[in-house]
């Protein structure tokens, strides 16, 4: 009864994950105007045809200021996430390649790291930088890297053992070259899934801080300054408000997830031809 | 085999005790990069406009602006050190009280919430990992997906809206009721406001848990122990008591106690949410008001929360797994 096999429907998965974001991005961007005009002809209305999403109390749609919050909540976490990503990588073969102590000292800054509540952490950091945009895109991107780093020490640590590696290097090549010419390309396929699996992360821990109060100004639709504007006014009734900014902020790091394990899928030799 | 242990837990103190050194510097080093005037976030600009000099002058001194902050350093872990945490500049009290009081309310709720999502989360991994690729595993598996997704906070306000103000069965927030005293306070009104806040972090904790329990009892499924107990007809309850409980039981228990700092994260959000007066919505008022030694002591405390967690987790691996226990490597 399957209509496809699961390559294709990996690839279905990816195709439409990526449309999403994308289209998201676009019209998010594309509604710029349209998330900061108040009416306040049209003010508390609920869910209804031209305005699906309901307006809050100052008549903002809050369709667009949703798509214009989830746009500016991916750009985020998309840099962060990436930033986080080169860092795990270089840290992660530095603590497995360059000897001893500098892999002490690189797993004692990870255990430091996680050893904060991660929120906390990125309440700290947005409060050095003096909160606002840059110190949440600064705090999210500084402190997701530790469990990929790990993952990747790990990952060198055990390709150090593996007989090619060492033959490379009983024939003189250098740990730089071994770095690059052996170990990256085998690092690659999984370096790539972690980056992708960041994403979802990085995006609850963006609007979670956002919610709290740090980072964004109110006037930027950040989807966390959104959902905590929609819990003030909550008690009063107005649900839509919380509901479908939250809904499709849950199904956009679902698509990231979805993105994330099918790319997994892919790459991995040992499903990819199942 | 003793004073290995005692080598064990020893290095491990003193790991923590770096750790812990380390973090509190850290996050002085952080509270002091600050651009944000404690006197301008706290006083107002306006009120701070309309001040004498004198008065300018005494508030800068309350606030420490002009100490030199490695001296500051000094003197705050001194004091630390003796058990005096300093005085929170935001509830004008010691913050060893403020703590006290705020770390009992989140201790409640967190415990709660913990134990349930373990043993839930345990539970449907291993209903999930004994079914896999049929229908109950499918359902579980995108429960799992779905909740991972879900922002707790968005989840603690889906819950309000429907229970509190839809349904009206369980108040809206803070962990006692309003206008009673607090020694009319009742042990059934802490639980009775601690429900919601508790189940939102129960419902998110559990797909961690779930997940990793399932991998491995599909490790075990697919064992040829199992084999050849399905090869004699045991089934069900019963293959999984004798076979894959204490086999899951391990992994599940030692990843529950490292995953204490997520439901500490969790809880700053929902207790946001609740207005419940526990340690992450001081951690969070600390913050957004530049309360420097309550923002440190609260960092510190659940740091050390978490690394006792941590190290329980290695303590119950070596405990509980008799391969270790019995004279294997202790790592």
């Amino acid at each position: 009864m399957k209509f496809f096999n699961r390559r294709q429907r990996m690839m279905i998965g990816i195709f439409f994950s990526i449309a999403f974001l994308v289209i998201v991005c676009v019209l998010g961007n594309l509604n710029t105007e349209a998330a900061r005009v108040t009416d306040f002809s049209r003010k508390n209305l609920a869910p209804c045809s031209s305005y699906i999403f309901g307006t809050d109390w100052l008549g903002r749609d809050m369709l667009a200021r949703t798509l214009k919050g989830l746009s500016m909540s991916i750009l985020i976490g998309v840099v962060s996430a990436a930033v986080s990503a080169v860092v795990a990588l270089v840290l992660g073969i530095a603590a497995a390649t360059l000897g001893k102590t500098a892999d002490s000292i690189i797993s004692f800054v990870i255990d430091l790291i996680m050893g904060v509540p991660h929120i906390l952490l990125l309440i700290l950091i947005s409060v050095a930088l003096g909160k606002g945009l840059k110190g949440v895109v600064i705090g999210v991107a500084l402190t997701h890297w530790p469990s990929l780093a790990r993952l990747i020490r790990a990952e060198v640590i055990q390709l150090k053992e593996s007989p090619y590696i060492q033959i490379s290097a009983k024939l003189g090549k250098s740990r730089w070259y071994i770095a690059r010419k052996h170990m990256l390309p085998h690092l690659l396929p999984q370096f790539l899934v972690g980056l992708v699996l960041l994403f979802p992360h990085a995006i609850l821990h963006e609007s979670s801080v956002t919610f709290l109060g740090f980072g964004l100004s109110t006037e930027q639709p950040a989807i966390g300054i959104i959902l905590s504007e929609a819990m003030k006014y909550l008690v009063t009734g107005k649900w839509w408000l919380a509901l479908f900014p939250g809904i499709l902020l849950v199904v956009t790091v679902i698509m990231f997830y979805v993105l994330g394990e099918s790319l997994r899928k892919l790459l991995d030799p040992n499903s990819v031809h199942q | 085999m003793k004073r290995r242990w005692i080598v064990f837990i020893g290095k491990n103190l003193i790991r923590i005790l770096l750790l812990t050194i380390c973090i509190s510097m850290v996050t002085f080093a952080l509270m002091k990069a600050s651009p944000i005037d404690p006197l301008q976030a706290n006083v107002g600009q306006a009120a701070l406009g309309t001040m004498s000099q004198e008065q300018r002058e005494k508030l800068e001194e309350y606030w420490g602006v002009n100490t030199p902050p490695i001296r500051q350093y000094l003197s705050w872990a001194g004091d630390f050190v003796r058990g005096d945490m300093g005085i929170s500049l935001l509830y004008r009290q010691p913050v060893t009280e403020v703590i006290a009081v705020k770390l009992s309310n989140s201790l409640f709720l967190m415990i709660t919430a913990w134990i349930i999502s373990g043993v839930l989360g345990f539970l449907l991994g291993v209903v999930s990992g004994m079914n896999q690729g049929k229908f109950v595993d499918k359902l579980i598996r995108g429960y799992c997906l779905v909740v991972s997704s879900t922002p707790a906070f968005w989840l603690a306000l889906l819950l309000l809206m429907i229970f509190s103000v839809w349904l009206q069965l369980f108040p809206i927030g803070l962990s006692v009721p309003i206008g009673v005293e607090a020694s009319g306070v009742t042990f059934l009104d802490r639980v009775y406001h601690a429900v919601l806040p508790a189940l939102t972090l129960s419902i998110t904790g559990v797909s961690n848990i779930a997940l990793h329990t399932r991998e491995k009892m599909i490790d075990v499924m697919q064992s040829d122990y199992v084999l050849f107990a399905r090869m004699r007809g045991e089934k069900g309850w019963r293959l999984f008591r004798y076979y894959g409980f204490r086999n899951v039981l391990l992994p599940a228990v030692t990843l529950h106690f490292a995953s204490i700092s997520e439901i500490f994260g969790g809880s700053v959000l929902v207790e946001q949410v609740f207005s419940y007066p526990g340690l992450g919505q001081a951690a969070v008022a600390a913050g957004l008001g530049s309360d420097l030694p309550l923002l440190m002591a609260i960092t510190i405390v659940s740091a050390l929360i978490v690394f006792g967690g941590n190290l329980a987790a290695n303590l119950l691996y070596g405990m509980i797994d008799p391969r270790i226990r019995r004279g294997g490597a202790v790592k």
